[in-house]
């Protein structure tokens, strides 16, 4: 009853907030502008879906890491109020994080719908880059929570998010090349799924390519996640994986909230 | 109403609070005072919970405060510093913690209508000058005619003739038998309201006296007198 008190005011503020109608705009303006150059619905979902792994980790962890700093007065009176704070992290998460899938999801939907790309596209694959998008949101928003609530430096908790999203995007990858290379010549199946697993960003990836199926194209290791993640095991697998990326962070999140001073 | 034994916090290397005792009776205006960075902010937030203590024992109205929330209820707090929500208007602000306490109705619109805010009721929090902000934290604050009173710094940034209604607004919670606790860095807002006075220096109370006694025994014309002379008295 208490977190829903809270997030109904969360979420007013937040609609009227510039930054999520921006994000709105982007995603918005992205997908309308491949539709004109495009045209086809194939293309579209296979371009956002790098925008979507490289700009959702980014704008969650960002958003949220600035919003909960800025908020630490706000925060104040609310917990000076009879209001457990349990009840009180979960407001602050599910007041972030449903804005930003709301206004992605409206910023994708609304040009698929105004181009009609749910004609000619199979539209699992217009669900599958949505649902990845929102999970992704979620996951990088909850480790936004818990670095804010972790660090008490502002620039100390924003380098951080900025860096853990750089690892995830751009390092960790490279890094998995340089193992698979290094140890080509050991069976590396199972310990490259794994590792894949340690990135939300790799299994948001995994997640759209099998949907797409392109994994051809990743070469070895594609074989082996059209193999392993292509079975309902594996899909289930991904997903089961990806909420723990919910789960850990926000666990972390909510000790760090229940024992922080203000 | 409030008890407390042996209250330690540190921050790091520094002590704010140190083994501090104290109790405070109902309906006293107590005024804790102090060098910046003695501890009287922490010493507040303690008492409210947002100051989570190393070491001790904190009751309000005979119940120990250790993680449950009930007993703010009957807490007002007006803090140093407001920020709240910016695309939310005042009046918005206002819901949501009358929703947030469950008493829409029961509640003290006096301080409003004083400070005349009607006209800022609909404008976003963040187009609010420092002084309205105040204000409203204000009429937050006296909104639940609450038990328990904390005004950390109250009058700061607040014009002379808003500064004397919030300053009347706290005598008259005194008939009412409220409790209040304030810190001011204004010696004859103290003089004014103030029973008894609490001095800490590095998280330690000083000395804890009534403001009479305390002008009696230094002799001296104000409040602000007084307390200097008693500091250097003790440094020498």
């Amino acid at each position: 009853m208490m977190i829903l008190k809270i997030l109904k005011y969360q979420l007013r503020d937040a609609m009227r907030s510039k930054w999520i109608i921006l994000h709105t705009l982007f995603f918005f303006l992205i997908t309308d502008s491949l539709f004109r150059f495009t045209g086809e619905g194939d293309q579209v979902i296979t371009s956002m879906m790098n925008v979507v792994l490289l700009v959702i980790p980014l704008f969650s962890i960002v958003l949220g890491v600035m919003y909960l700093y800025n908020s630490r007065e706000y925060i104040e009176l609310l917990l000076c109020q009879p209001v457990k704070r349990d009840h009180l992290f979960w407001g602050l998460y599910g007041g972030i994080s449903i804005p930003m899938v709301l206004s992605f999801t409206l910023g994708v939907i609304i040009p698929f719908i105004m181009h009609n790309g749910l004609a000619w596209q199979p539209l699992q694959l217009a669900i599958m880059l949505i649902v990845t998008g929102v999970l992704l949101t979620v996951v990088f928003v909850a480790i936004a929570c818990f670095l804010a609530l972790t660090f008490e430096d502002k620039i100390t908790g924003l380098g951080i998010a900025l860096a853990i999203c750089l690892f995830f995007t751009v390092i960790y990858d490279g890094l998995i090349l340089l193992f698979i290379y290094g140890l080509a010549d050991y069976p590396l199946q199972q310990p490259v799924i794994i590792i894949s697993m340690l990135n939300p960003i790799d299994l948001g990836r995994i997640i759209l390519l099998l949907n797409i199926d392109v994994s051809a194209l990743m070469g070895f290791t594609g074989a082996v996640f059209q193999r392993f993640f292509g079975s309902a095991l594996g899909q289930l697998t991904s997903i089961s994986a990806m909420l723990m990326w919910v789960a850990i962070p926000c666990w972390l999140g909510r000790r760090a909230f229940l024992k922080k001073d203000f | 109403m409030i008890h407390i034994e042996k209250l330690t916090k540190c921050f790091g290397q520094m002590k704010a609070l140190d083994c501090l005792d104290l109790s405070i009776k109902k309906g006293q205006v107590t005024a804790i005072l102090g060098p910046n960075g003695a501890g009287k902010t922490t010493l507040i937030k303690s008492i409210l919970g947002l100051v989570k203590p190393d070491q001790g024992i904190i009751k309000v109205k005979g119940e120990k405060v250790n993680g449950n929330c009930n007993y703010r209820e009957d807490i007002g707090y007006m803090p140093q510093l407001v920020r709240y929500p910016e695309n939310l208007s005042v009046n918005e602000i206002l819901d949501m913690i009358k929703d947030l306490r469950g008493r829409p109705n029961d509640i003290d619109l006096e301080l409003q209508e004083q400070f005349s805010l009607d006209k800022e009721l609909k404008k976003p929090f963040r187009h609010l000058s420092g002084g309205n902000k105040q204000k409203m934290s204000a009429v937050l604050a006296f909104m639940f005619y609450p038990e328990i009173m904390f005004l950390d710094e109250p009058t700061a940034g607040l014009d002379p003739i808003s500064s004397s209604i919030l300053k009347d607004k706290i005598q008259k919670e005194k008939v009412r038998h409220t409790t209040t606790i304030l810190t001011s860095h204004i010696m004859s807002e103290v003089q004014e309201l103030a029973d008894r006075i609490i001095y800490l220096i590095d998280g330690k109370i000083h000395f804890d006296s009534t403001v009479k006694s305390l002008m009696g025994e230094t002799n001296e014309p104000t409040l602000e007198r007084a307390i200097a002379s008693l500091i250097k008295g003790i440094a020498a």
